[in-house]
């Protein structure tokens, strides 16, 4: 189980300018459904997107979060 | 990684054109995202071979190993990683994804 505020943590600090919503699919703190927007995305492939999220999650994939459904954007222009 | 483990993993990526790596397999999915992915290969017509990995947990491990990715499911096309369910959600639903196991 982690935290939300952990997860928004260690995501902000890897992507300074992203806009981050976060939703616990089940209310156990561990499947957790997650939406990043910043510019650090841009020119990476999907995979690659997820992978810079992944390691910015650390240890957290590898037991305290069972599932982490992602999507990831970079900013459209207003 | 061992060798021994990465060969083995090689050897299941290369044996068809398109490989998952799942939980449960493909007539009994035993978790939702697997089964998500499942159900979106299904709807394109594609052939292809699904692993099992939780009857082997050298494989399970192994598999997040090689792609350096911490999650089941996992699609491979022609030995490329594509991704695990969002991913191919996503490009499912832009059509990329039939363009993709179509080529």
């Amino acid at each position: 189980m982690l935290d939300p505020e952990d997860i928004k943590r260690r995501l902000l600090a890897a992507f300074p300018d992203a806009a981050i919503t976060l939703s616990d699919l089940t209310g156990t703190s561990d499947h957790y459904e997650a939406t990043i927007v910043s510019t650090a995305f841009a020119g990476h492939s999907l995979v690659a997107q997820h992978q810079m999220v992944y390691r910015a999650l650390g240890n957290a994939m590898s037991g305290p979060i069972h599932a982490l459904a992602l999507k990831t954007r970079t900013p459209t222009k207003a | 990684m061992d060798p021994e483990l990465k060969q083995k993993i090689q050897g299941m990526i290369d044996s068809e054109r398109v490989v998952l790596f799942m939980k449960g397999n493909k007539m009994f999915p035993q978790c939702g995202f697997s089964a998500r992915v499942v159900q979106i290969l299904k709807e394109t017509g594609t052939t292809f071979k699904d692993v099992n990995v939780l009857t082997d947990p050298t494989v399970r491990e192994g598999i997040k190993q090689y792609s350096d990715w911490p999650t089941i499911p996992q699609l491979y096309v022609a030995g490329q990683f594509i991704g695990g369910c969002d991913i191919i959600t996503d490009l499912f639903e832009k059509g990329e994804l039939q363009t993709l196991l179509a080529s």
